[in-house]
């Protein structure tokens, strides 16, 4: 390896991951957005490179420990990375970078980046902690900074329904970290301890562990917006700045799904039975088609982009009940994390992309973007490699999990999932093409179209390319997510 | 990567990089836009060319990448995947030219010629792959670059006729996408081997693999346009000619028919196939589809209908000769896939020239046209005669050998399919031919467009031409060493040889 990688993989990137994304934060904050525009594109590509790093030491030497500041658990903090971390932090920078590159363009002498910097700072330092934690309060914790962050940067619209949004939002928010913390608490009588290493095993079947299971399941579904607990959603991710809905919509709810599979496969693994793994992958096929259908019948673009994103979201919980049998839970595990990926480049080009066909026609009515394919020709190229990754066709991150999802199904006998995902596809095929059509149509005599910033649609473009990437380069990045892994030399 | 490994990228990659650089062109730069697809399409055939006489001596083209824990991305040059790729090279060739003529002055033209190259980028891919899951990448390939071809017109018939093209092909998709992957779980990694690879599995699994068998047809004939799976074809000739004639001829129903071939022949194995009792109910959805498609045909007045609902039945002549069991079915089917192609899109032009030229759509107004026209009737006409089975000509060979090789199986009532589907292209070709030689012109023509000194452009009429030409030739010269008939024996004896 080349002696810069070298260097890379040397240094300890933990830090950089929480600290830099949060001064950055506080800057922005203190100096207003004129300062914030000029540092963040080299506080960006300095996150980005820190997840690099990260990453490539998590490939060569295994998982990573970090005591914050030198006390270890259980008193102080403490920090742990393995391959999943590595390629969520990975993506949140990547996509955290993308955006960065919009926003400048798309905030132009527009008051709201005031608000926008500072919040998205501590949005993007917040899921690293998260990320990087591993104990149950810590995780409390950054999951509430998250959660606040996120409805701040729903509130940036002014206007009664952009506020109205925020609101159930936050309500949703709020509930969802309650019950989590109830969970906790019930953790911390029962076991004395909160560091995740130390509880792995401990949890019994009986009364208190369901209890438990429960209750933080049901928190994280909350916030990960899982049928049919998504009615936050849609108004939230549909009606922010395009900016703001590519990290909610990629980003935020990975973060709560993220948790949710650190605890179902390490904390609750001894509790869990099948009827419970059976329960939620039923909430996740109800959202695939519920969310689709809902998909197709909306008029606004964006709208019809967040129900996609309510319908996606069902595919990762397709993965509880396809890990529960040995057969195919490596396959399972692997398919829906890649999912989580995949989808994240993919609703966040879209949702980028978007943002950017709104402004050039002037409104985000779908059946009026006729002649759209003429005037942003890249911009509907990428709306189109997007979607091929959501509808899961090759070559792409979302066939890649496709692929492993199914393989998992089959492996364990559990057809029912097979046919969810087939008729899922189609339907994602169904409303997607309702926008790509646009495309093919004349230009309506009334349409009056403005060119949008080249850095709108190229972040966007940038991102879609990703997406496609994620299904050529499989390998490498299954062989990071192996490192430390549930199933890993499991099953061959 | 050895040397080897080359050829076959080069190949994708000369309408790969031509696609994306057309896409990024300006409307207006019109030569340049020509000059690249036709440099492209050239490159290509010369290409093809090399590989196909490294094929015929024996050498090995392939090239792998690892792109998940076991499964590969595999491109391999064999016998079997030189006979589609050969046809689609030189095919692409005649119909970018003809829809350099055909698309003169109308707009998105970038777009329109960015998808084709896509397209047949596709085709060559989905030809050359070396096991199942590269096949499908390309499968799925060529149905989103060829939706853009199907509705660029834009209007709503040509939307609905999208619309139907997507929910058929993408189901087939999914379908096909199970079977294969239910067979990786089984079987492991399969690749495409003379023979089939499955012979060897555990007897208990042989009732799944019945099943597997079924996903992997009924996938695959979604684009063969097996009955019942064929609803989108005839809707989809709303296209325009040079689409039409592609589609019909190499790229999507070809695709279908290929892929029958390669999980019969080399997945299978047609000996295994035989054993489990598969060929029977294939070589009967085969001669189902063959006499619906030409009963269909026979009541069409709109001309580009009736040769769509003609590709439903010639599309299957290959798989039922991929149903006969014995070499000299599979030779009729093999050869069949090349002979088709010729023909059909030799059809398929003259139908766009009439449409281009004259405006004539309908068989009923055909009358005469052959006193305006000569050139595009001549061409039409031997296309038509080889179709029907009339010696020399191409489709004579194929339906000869297909013939012989149903007696060979034992199925002889294949034979009686062939003779009553010949009997109804004569019915349905015959007086198409009749009203354009031989009835009186009946009033002006609906539109008529002069094209230079020619009866129409020398773009529109230079590929039929040599299509129709090639069609005498394939039959005439059958014998020669370099014709599609040795090349589908060469195929065969390394098929039945293990």
């Amino acid at each position: 390896m080349s002696p810069v990688l070298n260097w890379v993989a040397a240094l300890d990137w933990i830090p950089w991951l929480l600290g830099v994304p949060l001064v950055f934060a506080l800057l922005a904050f203190q100096f207003g957005a004129r300062l914030a525009e000029r540092l963040v594109v080299p506080v960006f590509g300095l996150g980005l490179l820190a997840a690099t790093g990260l990453a490539l030491q998590v490939l060569r030497e295994g998982p990573q420990q970090h005591a914050l500041g030198g006390w270890g658990a259980p008193l102080g903090i403490e920090l742990y990375a393995d391959g999943l971390t590595a390629l969520m932090l990975l993506m949140t920078a990547a996509i955290g970078l993308a955006v960065v590159f919009y926003s400048r363009a798309y905030f132009r002498d527009d008051g709201r980046a005031t608000g926008f910097w500072p919040l998205t700072g501590f949005l993007i330092g917040a899921m690293n902690a998260l990320y990087l934690s591993a104990d149950l309060f810590n995780l409390y914790v950054t999951l509430e900074l998250l959660g606040l962050a996120a409805v701040g940067l729903v509130a940036l619209s002014s206007g009664s329904a952009a506020l109205a949004a925020a609101l159930r939002y936050l309500l949703a928010a709020l509930l969802g970290s309650l019950l989590y913390l109830l969970g906790v608490a019930l953790v911390y009588g029962a076991h004395g301890t909160l560091a995740l290493a130390q509880l792995t095993g401990l949890l019994q079947p009986g009364p208190l562990a369901w209890l438990v299971i429960a209750l933080m399941t049901l928190g994280l579904a909350i916030k990960t917006a899982l049928f049919p607990l998504y009615f936050w959603l849609p108004p939230a991710h549909g009606g922010a700045p395009a900016p703001v809905s590519a990290l909610l919509s990629a980003l935020v709810i990975k973060a709560s799904f993220y948790l949710l599979l650190r605890l179902w496969f390490e904390l609750f693994a001894p509790a869990i039975n099948l009827p419970a793994a059976q329960f939620i992958g039923l909430l996740g096929a109800g959202a695939i088609l519920w969310g689709s259908w809902l998909a197709l019948q909306q008029r606004e673009l964006k709208m019809l982009v967040a129900y996609s994103t309510v319908a996606q979201v069902g595919y990762l919980f397709l993965l509880f009940p396809l890990a529960s049998f040995a057969p195919g839970a490596e396959a399972a595990w692997n398919g829906g994390v890649y999912h989580a990926l995949s989808h994240a480049f993919a609703k966040a080009a879209m949702f980028l992309v978007a943002g950017a066909m709104v402004f050039a026609a002037g409104h985000g009515e779908i059946s009026r973007l006729g002649g759209i394919g003429q005037q942003l020709p890249l911009g509907i190229f990428t709306f189109a490699l997007a979607s091929v990754s959501l509808m899961g066709l090759p070559p792409s991150g979302g066939f890649v999990a496709k692929w492993l999802l199914l393989e998992a199904a089959l492996a364990s006998g559990q057809w029912w999932w097979i046919l969810v995902m087939m008729l899922g596809g189609l339907l994602s095929a169904a409303y997607l093409f309702r926008v790509l059509r646009q495309a093919f149509l004349p230009t309506p005599e009334d349409a009056s179209f403005r060119r949008p910033p080249a850095m709108l649609v190229g972040s966007a473009f940038l991102l879609s390319l990703v997406a496609l990437g994620l299904g050529l380069w499989a390998n490498g990045t299954l062989t990071l997510l192996r490192v430390g892994a549930p199933f890993a030399g499991v099953t061959p | 990567m050895s040397g080897g490994a080359w050829l076959p990228l080069l190949v994708l990659a000369s309408s790969l990089v031509t696609g994306l650089v057309i896409f990024a062109l300006p409307e207006t730069s019109q030569r340049l836009r020509s000059s690249l697809n036709l440099a492209g399409a050239l490159i290509k055939l010369g290409l093809v060319s090399v590989m196909l006489w490294g094929v015929y001596l024996g050498q090995q083209y392939e090239a792998r990448y690892t792109l998940m824990p076991g499964i590969d991305f595999l491109l391999r040059a064999d016998a079997l995947a030189m006979l589609l790729v050969t046809l689609s090279a030189a095919l692409w060739l005649f119909t970018t030219i003809y829809a350099i003529g055909y698309l003169e002055g109308s707009p998105h033209r970038s777009r329109f010629f960015g998808f084709f190259s896509l397209c047949v980028t596709a085709t060559m891919g989905l030809a050359l792959a070396g096991n199942l899951f590269t096949f499908f990448l390309f499968y799925e390939l060529l149905t989103l670059s060829t939706y853009p071809l199907v509705v660029h017109r834009g209007s709503t018939q040509a939307l609905r006729a999208g619309k139907l093209y997507l929910g058929y092909t993408l189901s087939g998709g999914a379908v096909l996408l199970v079977g294969i992957i239910w067979l990786h779980g089984l079987a492991g990694n399969v690749e495409f081997v003379h023979g089939g690879a499955l012979a060897d599995l555990d007897p208990a699994l042989h009732g799944e693999l019945i099943i597997i068998f079924i996903l992997l047809i009924a996938g695959l004939g979604v684009k063969a346009a097996l009955v019942p799976l064929h609803g989108w074809l005839p809707v989809a000739m709303v296209a325009p000619a040079p689409v039409s004639a592609l589609l019909h001829a190499v790229a999507v129903v070809k695709a279908g028919a290929f892929g029958i071939v390669r999980v019969v022949y080399e997945v299978y194995g047609i000996e295994f196939a035989a054993d489990l009792d598969l060929l029977l109910p294939l070589a009967v959805v085969a001669s189902i589809t063959i006499l619906y498609g030409s009963l269909r045909a026979l009541t069409q007045n709109d001309l580009k209908k009736r040769l769509a609902y003609s590709t439903v039945s010639q599309v299957s002549y290959i798989v039922l000769g991929t149903s006969l069991f014995g070499p000299i079915g599979t030779i009729g089917g093999l050869v069949h896939l090349v002979h088709q192609g010729i023909m059909k899109i030799t059809l398929f032009f003259c139908a766009g020239n009439l449409a281009e030229t004259l405006h004539i759509h309908r068989v009923s107004e055909m009358n005469g046209v052959g006193r305006r026209m000569p050139w595009t009737m001549t061409a039409f006409t031997i296309a038509a005669f080889g179709m029907i089975g009339v010696p020399p000509m191409a489709g004579f060979i194929s339906k000869w050998y297909l013939g012989l090789g149903a007696l060979n199986s034992g199925m002889d009532w294949v034979l009686l399919v062939l003779v009553a589907s010949t009997l109804l292209n004569a019915a349905y070709f015959l007086p198409i031919l009749h009203a354009a030689w031989f009835k009186p012109q009946q009033g002006p023509w609906p539109e008529e467009r002069a094209r230079g000194r020619l009866e129409t452009s020398a773009w529109l009429l230079l590929p039929p031409l040599v299509t129709a030409a090639l069609t005498l030739a394939v039959g005439l010269f059958a014998a020669l060493a370099i014709s599609p008939l040795e090349w589908a024996r060469i195929i065969t004896l390394r098929e039945y040889v293990r």
